[in-house]
């Protein structure tokens, strides 16, 4: 980028602003007396804040940046901007974790992701399992029953076939623990240097039995919002594995298989909502999700969270919000408020589900917001991460 | 968690606010400025505000280390790391700050290698690792973070490292507050001193605003109970017509400073004449310079730095929120065309920036907890 073209860019988005203020002052005189009495000047500011955020997104950048994998605001921006754009259909307009087809009366789950997570191997597992968990997720979370993966790989020249093995292996072992079979693949080679040992790709395909409804837009005022576990456990042993800290703490990944956790979930209460798997951008983003799809607002208390001691120190020596730190093994959901007690006991019940907790409650003020009572007392807004903390998180 | 969590206690929170209300002159408004911005963030991170009467208002300071630096320095950073065979480490927090032609992530994009660091030590790792590489470390901060250049400088040197070396933009605190005092805009009532630049300078070079400007001073921890209990420790002083430099945060801040790290500063950096800060403009004796005897680290005569002046878009008002004359909200272009994705000031960039913090964690309407409402029969 040369200097001319910052200088545009910032020309640009001034000329917006100013285009934008003109259109809101032009609305505001044809709303005539409706709008009174003026809100105080922060308000008005908050006000327009919030038209600035609901405009259709733009990425600004002419190149790629490592922000735009974050899992936050660069991405979401990035696929709302030129992913969904160029793609838009009813299917993918919803932006959930896995896109639910319906052929000849049957309903299936389908979704994608890719696994870059430096390094390859960390406590708890390795880019193997996680590549056949996080599929496995996506299609529990849809409320599907997840059956057949494909499996893609990209090596770099000079990849030990060893570790290969290994990592193939645990993709075995987490797809038997899964019930699924791998039913398909490919692979290509690339030259040393253009790829980073071993990328994989997974697909994966569930059948909807349930007959259940889910998505983020479905969130109601009353709502209860449930976490399954501890928080934060990958995004925090990956970041320790890399040995560029100096920090040792006795934690693992907690990368694991979801769907008999959400098996149990929605045979006790068929009316959950929503489900998401908290993978990269955490919890915080999820709850952003929520409270823009369904344009109501969050509000979490901090200490109803669950966080593991040796995350949150690790977290505080490092200053990340452990609410924005990728687990791989657990889930968010949103349930009636009345069915709340009754979905923590089931969640419970599972193994992966023993620390289930309601963290938060949707209501009507305030929406499109997340906010935080925190343990201190305050309240504090939890919005979409900007940057990146933990590149290449999985 | 032991450390952390009793300091974050709400009873005593509560006990606090009570405090802080009762000792609220009717009729009389507080502004004090916080000079940190960690404090900023730990203010915004944990909702402090819902603590404080209306008529206590925090007002932000200059100390963000990111927010200071002027948009030619970190062109003539991507400059540098544009040269053949550099690798340029940094800050993270630096990467994102937006100079004329964008901010180190888009320089990285083009073609550098700018590496994020989490202390300076580790660009000797890199430095060790490639020999054929000129490794520049981008030294950006107050008194805080100076020390751990001093101290990597010196290891350098006594590994007998030759591509390593420092672009030196360390600033030092006690000019910039004195360009608070001196401008006219802005009627400060008291300062949270900087907690982590005292544990390196002490309390004691604060005293000149204590005693030639009348303003009471007390240096504050991180944790959001440092921060209440040190705004009690101001109203009482103000309710008292008292103006002394106080330490709250005695449990890490010794009264004269740490001479060890002030030794090793002393030894690889001296003062430069003159320094630009961004939105307070040129200040005189205000930032550190490679010194002389360590010449062959300074990335600023190794290579050719440009040094350009850049002025900031006319839209962008840093300045006025850096000084504390303008709240975040208040500049022009907060939150729509300046946003913490696409910031246009730095303010709005590092996570204790004010804007940052106030768009990231307090865009809303606060609730005061009842303590903090004061009511008067």
């Amino acid at each position: 980028m040369t200097a001319r073209d910052q200088r545009s860019w910032v020309d640009q988005a001034l000329h917006e602003h100013d285009e934008h203020e003109r259109l809101d002052e032009l609305e505001r005189d044809a709303g005539g007396r409706r709008q009174l009495p003026l809100a105080d000047p922060e308000q008005q500011v908050l006000d327009r804040i919030d038209r600035a955020r609901r405009r259709r997104p733009r990425v600004r950048e002419e190149r790629i940046t490592m922000s735009h994998g974050a899992g936050g605001k660069a991405t979401q921006t990035l696929i709302e901007a030129i992913f969904l754009d160029a793609f838009r259909n009813p299917l993918l307009e919803p932006l959930e974790d896995a896109a639910e087809l319906t052929i000849n009366g049957t309903r299936l789950a389908l979704t994608t992701d890719s696994y870059v997570v430096k390094p390859l191997f960390f406590p708890g597992g390795d880019i193997g399992d996680l590549a056949v968990n996080g599929t496995v997720n996506d299609l529990s979370v849809a409320g599907a029953t997840p059956l057949y993966l494909s499996a893609g790989f990209i090596l770099e020249e000079g990849f030990p076939v060893a570790d290969l093995s290994r990592v193939v292996e645990s993709m075995a072992a987490a797809a038997a623990a899964a019930g699924v079979r791998i039913v398909t693949g490919d692979t290509k080679v690339v030259e040393k240097g253009k790829a980073d040992g071993c990328y994989i790709n997974t697909a994966g395909v569930g059948l909807i039995e349930r007959d259940v409804i889910l998505g983020a837009a479905r969130a109601r005022p009353g709502d209860a919002i449930i976490v399954s576990g501890p928080i934060g456990d990958h995004g925090i042993t990956i970041m320790l594995a890399r040995g560029e800290l100096d920090i040792e703490a006795d934690i693992s990944s907690d990368t694991a298989p979801l769907n008999g956790l959400v098996a149990e979930l929605l045979n006790a209460v068929p009316s959950v909502r929503a489900m998401r798997d908290a993978t990269r951008g955490g919890v915080a983003t999820i709850l952003n999700e929520i409270a823009k799809a369904a344009n109501v607002g969050v509000l979490v208390s901090e200490d109803n969270i669950p966080v593991r001691a040796e995350v949150r120190g690790a977290s505080e020596l490092l200053g990340i919000d452990p609410m924005y730190v990728a687990c791989e093994g657990r889930l968010v959901a949103v349930v009636p408020g009345e069915e709340a007690d009754h979905a923590v006991a089931a969640m419970r019940g599972h193994p992966l589900g023993e620390q289930a907790a309601v963290i938060g409650h949707v209501r009507a003020e305030q929406p499109g917001i997340v906010q935080l009572k925190t343990a201190f007392g305050g309240t504090r807004i939890v919005d979409l991460l900007v940057g990146d903390p933990l590149p290449r998180i999985c | 968690m032991r450390f952390v969590d009793e300091f974050r206690d709400a009873d005593k929170a509560r006990a606090l606010a009570a405090k802080i209300a009762a000792l609220c002159e009717p009729g009389r408004r507080y502004k004090l400025m916080e000079v940190c911005g960690g404090h900023t963030h730990t203010i915004y991170k944990h909702g402090l505000e819902d603590y404080l009467p209306e008529a206590v208002q925090l007002v932000h300071g200059p100390g963000c280390p990111v927010c200071v630096i002027p948009m030619g320095r970190v062109d003539d950073a991507i400059h540098l790391a544009s040269q053949p065979d550099v690798i340029m480490t940094s800050f993270g927090d630096m990467m994102r700050v937006p100079g004329s032609g964008g901010s180190f992530f888009d320089a990285n994009a083009e073609g550098t290698n700018i590496r994020m660091v989490y202390s300076p030590l580790d660009s000797l790792k890199i430095a060790r690792q490639n020999p054929d590489k000129q490794v520049v470390f981008m030294a950006i901060g107050f008194e805080t973070t100076a020390p751990s250049t001093a101290m990597t400088m010196l290891r350098a040197a006594r590994e007998g490292l030759t591509n390593f070396s420092v672009f030196c933009n360390h600033v030092t605190i006690v000019p910039a507050i004195k360009a608070i005092l001196d401008s006219p805009d802005l009627r400060l009532d008291g300062f949270i001193g900087p907690g982590h630049v005292s544990t390196v300078i002490g309390c004691r070079p604060y005293e000149f605003i204590a005693s030639q400007y009348g303003k009471p001073v007390v240096t504050a921890g991180f944790e959001p109970l440092d921060i209440l209990q040190s705004i009690y420790m101001l109203m009482v002083q103000l309710s008292q017509g008292r103006s002394e430099v106080e330490n709250q945060y005695s449990r890490v801040v010794p009264w004269d400073g740490n001479q060890a790290a002030l030794r090793a500063i002393n030894e690889t950096m001296e003062l430069r004449p003159y320094f630009e800060w961004r939105g307070l403009g040129f200040i005189s004796h205000s930032a550190l310079k490679v010194r002389e005897k360590y010449a062959a680290m300074d990335a600023e005569l190794l290579f050719q730095v440009p040094g350009v002046r850049v002025a900031d878009p006319k839209a962008c008002q840093c300045g006025e929120v850096l000084k504390g004359v303008l709240k975040p909200w208040e500049c022009k272009v907060f939150g729509t065309a300046c946003t913490p994705e696409t910031p246009i000031g730095t303010c709005m960039v590092s996570p204790e920036g004010a804007c940052a913090a106030y768009y990231n964690f307090g865009r809303m309407n606060r609730n005061r907890v009842p303590e903090a409402q004061v009511t008067r029969a």
